[in-house]
């Protein structure tokens, strides 16, 4: 047995305590131990970014972190991503732009967009485009996504 | 895999971090990014102790230190894309970090981490070899510095030992008249593993370029130096020439990646274009 580790974070805006198995990611935590099965696992080594979640605000490959350094951060996932009534103004986009097919990319997708709402406001989009890189669309082609991050922009969630 | 880790610890000093590893056999993590990936696919075991560098206390940032940059360990690979210092002084780092993976990989991965896992392919370690960077290491003995090319001694091995921590890297602020340029190849522009990358960088005067530097990955056993092609651009060849040079100054292997003869291919293309692009404009 490996060592198990306890860890104090908040997750979806709320403190959690439990303990963990030093060698598990984050996204197995996530999705085996707390049920929290919005966050996809796709790859399982960082290429495809159905696993991104925020921490700290920042969006991260939940495969790719150590379940052990959630300890102390803010964990975001898609769960607690909307807005409080509802759907966020990007998730209205998604739906409005048709963004979203099969949906196995979405969770990771809306988490690396909001992170880039974020982070730089005025992107263009080609840096919209360069900023999804690390997240894989096996249905979309991508237009539509880039299409409803950027109508998304100028929209504010109350 | 077997997996059985029997200590975890999150050292919060420098102190506190080469105390833990002295004398054992610990296994070090910043950003995890390849950690996690290695253990996973049983590349490479854990051992007893896993330490979680990633909340030392000052082993960030990226600052200038008298006449130097210093990059702490942990700066990861977004803060040295954003990072304006940089963009001003050494904006080969730039470049090399904007083609590096995506951005939730960028957003953990390190400067730290990307020279310790010593990859022949590591995208940091060409420019830093460009910029005559060294790297500060930690021990319970005290810190010593390495000159970063003779940092390397085989895939995924380097010459820290096993009880020192990797604490920054420095290197000269560049002189007015500086210039370099860094590229690599991959089929996925920037999430993929580099195929082959290529960076050049030299200094102007009255006479023509000075302190040249030439770096190539991915096409040896480490990152390495290219003292015949940076002979060549000093004594001022054409951009085919030195391209030829280049080319055949490198024997790298076929793998699943590529084949030899088309690495070879590739280093003569983007050597040829990087002169055109750092020295003819
Ligand atoms: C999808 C994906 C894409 C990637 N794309 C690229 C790319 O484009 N270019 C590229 O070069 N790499 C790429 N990588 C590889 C990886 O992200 C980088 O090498 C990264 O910089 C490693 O940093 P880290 O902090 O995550 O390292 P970790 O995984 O934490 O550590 C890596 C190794 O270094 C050791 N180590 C780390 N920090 C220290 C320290 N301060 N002192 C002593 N030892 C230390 C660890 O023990 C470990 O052996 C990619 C990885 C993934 C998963
Ligand atoms: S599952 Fe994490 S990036 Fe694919
Ligand atoms: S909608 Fe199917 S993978 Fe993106």
């Amino acid at each position: 047995m490996s060592l198990k580790h306890e860890i104090s974070f908040r997750l979806n805006g709320k403190p959690a305590t439990l303990s963990v198995a030093a060698h598990n990611s984050t996204l197995e935590l996530l999705r085996e131990k707390l049920r929290l099965t919005g966050t996809k696992h796709g790859c399982g080594e960082g290429e495809c970014g159905a696993c991104t979640i925020l921490v700290d605000g920042i969006s991260v490959n939940a495969c790719l972190m150590f379940a052990v350094d959630c300890d102390g951060r803010e964990v975001t996932t898609i769960e607690g991503l909307r807005a409080e009534k509802g759907l966020s103004e990007l998730q209205k986009a998604f739906v409005e732009e048709g963004a979203v097919q099969c949906g196995f990319c979405t969770p990771g997708m809306i988490a690396q967009a909001t992170h880039l709402r974020n982070t730089c406001p005025g992107m263009n989009r080609e840096e919209i485009r360069r900023g999804i890189e690390g997240n894989l669309c096996r249905c979309t082609g991508y237009k539509k996504i880039v299409d409803a991050i950027s109508s998304s922009l100028e929209k504010r969630d109350s | 895999m077997e997996r059985k880790i029997e200590r975890y610890c999150v050292p919060g000093t420098v102190e506190e971090a080469v105390e833990a590893i002295a004398g054992k056999d610990a296994t070090l993590f910043a950003g995890g990014t390849d950690l996690m990936v290695q253990t996973r696919s049983g590349k490479r075991p854990f051992t007893p102790l896993l330490v979680n560098i990633s909340r030392i206390a000052g082993l960030g940032g990226i600052s200038t230190d008298g006449d130097r940059v210093r990059l702490g360990a942990l700066a990861t690979i977004s803060g040295i894309r954003t990072s304006a210092l940089l963009k001003e002084k050494a904006g080969v780092l730039t470049e090399a970090a904007d083609s590096f993976a995506g951005d939730q990989v960028r957003n953990k991965a390190t400067v730290g981490g990307n020279i310790c896992n010593a990859s022949p392919a590591g995208d940091m370690i060409v420019p830093l070899l460009l910029l005559d960077a060294e790297v500060e290491l930690a021990s319970t003995a005290g810190r010593r510095m390495l000159p970063l090319c003779n940092f390397f001694t085989g895939p995924g091995k380097t010459r820290r030992e096993r009880n020192e921590l990797l604490t920054a890297i420095y290197f000269p602020i560049p002189p007015v008249g500086f210039a370099a340029g860094f590229r690599k190849f991959g089929t996925r522009p920037a999430m993929d593993i580099s195929i082959v990358s290529v960076g050049v960088a030299a200094t102007r005067d009255d006479a023509g370029w000075k302190n040249v530097r030439a770096a190539f990955g991915a096409v040896a056993p480490t990152p390495i130096r290219g003292t015949r092609t940076e002979a060549a651009i000093e004594k001022g060849g054409t951009a085919g020439e030195i391209a030829r040079i280049a080319e055949s100054e490198v024997s790298p292997i076929s793998d699943v990646r590529a084949s030899a003869w088309y690495r070879k291919e590739l280093i003569r293309t983007l050597t040829e274009r990087l002169h055109h692009d750092v020295f003819e404009t």
